[in-house]
C-alpha cells in the first residue's frame, strides 16, 4: 500500500530543467533510498517535499491527500519532516529546549520547565536515545544532535521523515545508533526517506530505492533483493557521452606544480600530486571528499599544516595567496559568491583587481588600460551584461563566475591554473568556449588542474583525472584508461576498488 | 512616476538631487541663509566634519568603523598646544599632533588586522583610552595657546577664504582622488565588497586596512589642530560625538554600511547636508535641545535611505 506518492513531479530553473517528471511510490513502515550523482535532482526533490521549492508541474500525496505546502513550516505540520545535512538546532539552548523551541509548556509566561524536562527525558528513553535533556546543545558531538534532530521529528509525529546523507559527519559507531533508530522508526510505520552516496549503508537500510539522474527516474526497485552494486552504480551513471569536450591531445612537459604531502585543518591526511606543462589533470569526487580544500591549501587561501607546493621547482610561500599569485599559480574558487565576487563593485574592477598591479605605476590606476581589459575578457567569455559599468552582484551566477574566470586570464605570467568547477551554472554554449579556453592555456604550456563534481566534464576535457574519496586521493586514471564505472567507484566511499594505480 | 522617481532618488546620484533640492528650498525660505558670511560660516562649521569623512569614507568603504575620531581630535589637539607651547614651534606642535594622530590609527588598524578584532570594539575602547589620555595629559583643564600665530591657522585667509576651508577643499580633492584613481582606494572597495574574496585575488587585505586607519588618525589631527586653534586653546573634552557626525555624514552622503560602495561627491554632499541643517537650526533660533532631535532624525533617514538602496540594489 502506497503511502508517499510522487507523480509526475517536474521542476525547472531558469535554464535548467533540475526534475522532469518524477514518479514513484513510497510503501508505509519502508525505508526508501534514494541516490543520484550531484546535480541528479536528490535536493531538489527533497526541498520540493520540504515545502522549501514549489514544482511547477506534478504532485506529492500522503496518505492519499494531495500536499501543496506554502512552506517549510506547512510541510511540518502535515507531519512531513526533513533532516538536512546542516542542522537547526540552536547551539546555547538546551536539548528540551530546543525540542520544545516554538512551543514550550508555559503558564503565563513562566516555563513550566521541570514538566518539560520530564516529558524530554520520558520521550528519549523511548526512543532508545541515551543524551541528557539539561545538556545544551553546542556541548553535543555532531552525531548526537543528529539524534536530538530526530528525536524531534518523532515528537512532531511526524509521518514522513527525510534524511538528507546524514551520515555524511559520523563515526561508523554513530551511524551504527542512528541506524538503530531508523530501524525502530520503521518498526513503528513511518514512512523514511533516505538520501545517500553510500552504497554500504542503503544495503544495510533499505527496503526500496529510487535513482535519479539527470533529474530524470533512472532506476526503481521495489525491494532490494537481487540487486547487485554494480547494477546501482551503472543506474547512476549510464549516461552517453557526447563530444561537446572537443579534447585534443597534447605533449605535456616538464613538471610544473609540484604538491608534496600537503595537510590542513579540513584535510588532515596528507596529499601529494604534480602537473605538467600541457596538462590538464581532473579532480573528480563527491561534494565534500575534500577535492576544493585540497586546491584550498596548495594556493595558500587556508594555512598548511604539512607539505610543500612548487612551481616549475621554486618553492611557494605557503598560506599567502598574493605570494602563490605572484609565484605564478591561480585558483578560481568554487564558492563565487563567498571567494569570488566583490559585491557592489563593477564587472570592470571584478576582472582587474588582481592583475592591475601590473600595469598601475606607483599604485595610479591606468583606467584606459583597465577599460581594455575588461572589455576584452567580457567578449572572450562572452559575458552576457549591458555593460562593463555593471555591479557584479546584478549578474546571473554564470555570469559572474564568467567574470572570475576573467579576472585570472587577465593575470600575467600564470604557470599553473586551478578552476574548481569552472562551468557549474553555465549554458553548454559558453561551457564549450571555457574548454577551448583551457585548451590554449594548456598549449601555452600552462598546467592546468580542474575541479569538477561532473564526471562527464572530467573524463571528457582532462588528460589525467585524479580521484578523492573521504580526503584521499584514491585512485589515478590516464585518459586511455577511463572507465566511468572505474572513476565513480573510486569517488564511492565504501566501494574499495583493488585498482592500485600510480599517479 | 514613483519607480522613476525611486530609481533616481536611490541611484548614485540621487543624494545630490535631494541637496540641490534642499539647498534651494532653504535659501529661498530662510532669511540671511544665502549671505556670504553665512557662507563662509557654514562652510567652517563643517570643516571637521569634512576632513574626517575623508577617510571614515575609506574605513566605511572597507566594512570597519573608527568610533575613536572624537577623541583622536581632541587628543591630538591638545598634543598640538601643549607641544608648541613647550617648544615655542609651531611646527613642531603640528608634527607631534599629526604623529599621535597616526599612532592612534596605526594601533586601532593593527589590532583590528592582526587580531581580528571587529572595528567597533576596538575603537570603542581606543575611543575611550584615546579620551583618558586627553584628560592626563592636561589634567583635565583646557590648555590655552601660548603663541598667537597658532590662532592664525584658523583665523588666516586666502582669497577672502578661511584657510580650514581651503584644506578641507584640498582633503576633499586628494582623496576623491585616492578613492578613484589609485590601487589603494580599489583595493578598500574590493576589500568592502568581499573581503575574503579580496584576500584570494591577491590584495593585501591586512595592510591596506592598517593603512586606513593609519590615515585616519593622521586626518583626525589635522582636524583636531584646526579645532583648537578656532578655539584658541588645547579641550581635552572638545569634538564629543564627532565620529556619530562624520558617520552620519558619510553614510548620508551613500557610503554602505556594508562596505564596498562609497564615493568622494556623495560624502561632500553628505557634510554639507549636516551642516545646513545645522545652519539653518541656528539661523532660525531653534534651541540647541531641539537640534539633537533633528540630527537624531537625519540619521535615521540616512540609514533607512542605505537601506532602501541595498534593497533595491539587490532586487535589481
Amino acid at each position: 500500500m502506497s503511502f508517499l506518492q510522487f507523480s509526475n513531479l517536474t521542476k525547472t530553473y531558469p535554464g535548467v530543467k533540475a526534475l522532469s517528471g518524477i514518479s514513484f511510490d513510497v510503501r508505509k513502515g519502508a525505508v526508501h533510498g534514494l541516490m543520484g550523482e550531484n546535480g541528479a535532482g536528490k535536493s531538489t526533490l527533497i526541498r520540493i517535499l520540504s515545502g522549501d521549492q514549489h514544482a511547477n508541474e506534478g504532485e506529492i500525496r500522503i496518505d492519499g491527500d494531495v500536499q501543496a505546502y506554502g512552506s517549510s513550516r506547512d510541510a511540518f505540520e502535515h507531519g512531513v519532516i526533513v533532516i538536512h545535512q546542516e542542522l537547526q538546532l540552536v547551539p546555547e539552548l538546551t536539548v528540551a529546549e530546543n525540542l520544545y523551541l516554538g512551543r514550550f509548556p508555559a503558564k503565563a509566561g513562566v516555563v513550566a520547565s521541570a514538566k518539560m524536562f520530564a516529558d524530554v527525558t520520558e520521550k528519549l528513553k523511548n526512543a532508545g536515545i541515551d543524551i541528557d535533556p539539561r545538556q545544551k546543545v553546542k556541548a553535543l558531538s555532531i552525531g548526537e544532535r543528529q539524534m536530538v534532530e530526530i528525536a524531534k521529528a518523532v515528537m512532531l509525529d511526524a509521518r514522513v521523515i527525510a534524511l538528507d546523507e546524514p551520515t555524511s559527519s559520523l563515526s561508523s559507531r554513530e551511524s551504527e545508533i542512528l541506524f538503530t533508530l531508523i530501524d525502530r522508526l520503521r518498526a513503528e510505520g513511518k514512512v523514511i526517506l533516505y538520501v545517500s552516496h553510500r552504497l554500504d549503508e542503503v544495503f544495510r537500510l533499505c527496503d526500496s530505492l529510487t535513482v535519479l539522474r539527470d533529474g530524470k527516474l533512472a532506476a526503481h526497485h521495489e525491494t532490494l533483493q537481487g540487486v547487485t552494486r554494480d547494477q546501482i552504480v551503472a543506474e547512476m551513471v549510464g549516461r552517453e557521452i557526447n563530444d561537446i569536450w572537443g579534447w585534443r591531445g597534447r605533449e605535456a612537459g616538464a613538471v610544473r606544480l609540484k604538491v608534496e604531502n600537503v595537510s590542513g585543518e579540513r584535510l588532515p591526511e596528507p596529499a601529494s600530486f604534480d602537473v605538467r606543462a600541457g596538462e590538464i589533470v581532473g579532480f573528480f569526487g563527491l561534494i565534500g571528499a575534500g577535492r576544493s580544500e585540497l586546491m584550498r591549501l596548495v594556493f595558500g587561501a587556508d594555512p598548511q599544516f604539512s607539505g610543500a607546493t612548487s612551481i616549475d621547482g621554486a618553492q611557494v610561500k605557503a598560506g599567502n595567496p598574493r605570494q602563490a599569485i605572484r609565484s605564478g599559480i591561480v585558483l578560481c574558487s568554487e564558492d563565487r559568491k563567498h571567494d569570488g565576487i566583490l559585491q557592489g563593485r563593477s564587472i570592470e574592477e571584478n576582472i582587474n583587481v588582481s592583475s592591475r598591479r601590473h600595469y598601475s605605476p606607483f599604485g595610479l590606476l591606468d583606467r584606459k588600460r583597465e577599460v581594455e581589459v575588461a572589455e576584452t575578457f567580457i567578449k572572450r567569455l562572452k559575458v552576457r551584461t549591458p555593460s562593463r559599468k555593471q555591479d557584479i552582484v546584478n549578474l546571473s551566477g554564470g555570469n559572474q563566475q564568467k567574470v572570475i574566470l576573467g579576472r585570472w586570464l587577465a593575470e600575467q605570467g600564470v604557470k599553473v591554473l586551478i578552476v574548481d568547477e569552472p562551468t557549474r551554472g553555465i549554458d553548454v554554449g559558453a561551457k564549450s568556449e571555457i574548454y577551448e579556453i583551457l585548451y590554449e592555456l594548456a598549449e601555452s604550456g600552462m598546467g592546468i588542474v580542474v575541479v569538477s563534481s561532473e564526471l562527464p566534464e572530467v573524463m571528457g576535457i582532462c588528460d589525467r583525472i585524479l580521484v578523492m574519496c573521504a580526503g584521499k586521493i584514491a585512485a589515478g586514471l590516464n585518459r586511455d584508461q577511463f572507465e566511468e564505472n572505474a572513476i565513480l567507484a573510486a569517488a564511492l566511499p565504501d566501494v574499495k576498488q583493488p585498482t592500485e594505480i600510480a599517479y | 512616476m514613483t519607480n522613476q522617481l525611486k530609481k533616481i532618488l536611490l541611484g548614485d546620484q540621487g543624494i545630490v538631487l535631494i541637496f540641490i533640492v534642499a539647498f534651494t528650498i532653504v535659501a529661498l525660505l530662510v532669511p540671511n541663509f544665502l549671505t556670504e558670511r553665512n557662507m563662509l560660516g557654514l562652510l567652517q562649521s563643517v570643516v571637521t566634519v569634512g576632513i574626517v569623512a575623508c577617510t571614515m569614507m575609506f574605513c566605511l568603504a572597507a566594512r570597519d568603523f573608527d568610533l575613536s575620531v572624537g577623541s583622536t581630535a581632541a587628543f591630538t589637539g591638545m598634543v598640538a598646544v601643549m607641544a608648541s607651547n613647550t617648544t615655542g614651534s609651531i611646527l613642531v606642535g603640528i608634527g607631534a599632533a599629526l604623529l599621535c594622530g597616526a599612532f592612534v590609527g596605526f594601533v586601532n588598524g593593527f589590532v583590528i588586522a592582526k587580531f581580528r578584532i571587529n572595528a567597533l570594539i576596538t575603537t570603542l575602547a581606543t575611543m575611550q583610552i584615546v579620551r583618558g589620555l586627553a584628560l592626563i595629559s592636561s589634567d583635565g583643564r583646557a590648555i590655552g595657546i601660548n603663541d598667537p600665530g597658532f590662532y592664525q591657522l584658523a583665523l588666516s585667509k586666502l582669497f577672502g577664504i578661511p584657510t580650514p576651508v581651503w584644506i578641507l577643499a584640498g582633503l576633499f580633492v586628494i582623496f576623491g582622488f585616492v578613492l578613484n584613481r589609485t590601487v589603494f582606494g580599489k583595493n578598500t572597495l574590493a576589500i568592502g565588497g568581499n573581503p575574503e574574496a579580496s584576500r584570494l585575488a591577491g590584495v593585501n587585505v591586512d595592510k591596506t586596512r592598517i593603512w586606513i586607519f593609519a590615515l585616519q588618525g593622521v586626518v583626525c589631527a589635522v582636524a583636531g589642530i584646526l579645532l583648537a586653534s578656532r578655539i584658541t586653546s588645547g579641550q581635552p573634552n572638545a569634538a564629543v560625538g564627532l565620529e556619530l557626525s562624520v558617520i552620519s555624514a558619510c553614510v548620508l552622503g551613500g557610503v554602505s554600511l556594508a562596505g564596498g560602495r562609497a564615493t568622494m561627491a556623495g560624502v561632500i554632499v553628505g557634510v554639507m547636508i549636516m551642516g545646513i541643517a545645522e545652519n539653518v537650526m541656528n539661523l532660525m533660533n531653534i534651541p540647541a535641545f531641539y537640534q539633537y532631535i533633528v540630527r537624531g532624525l537625519i540619521l535615521l533617514l540616512a540609514v533607512m535611505l542605505d537601506n532602501l538602496r541595498s534593497s533595491a540594489f539587490i532586487r535589481r
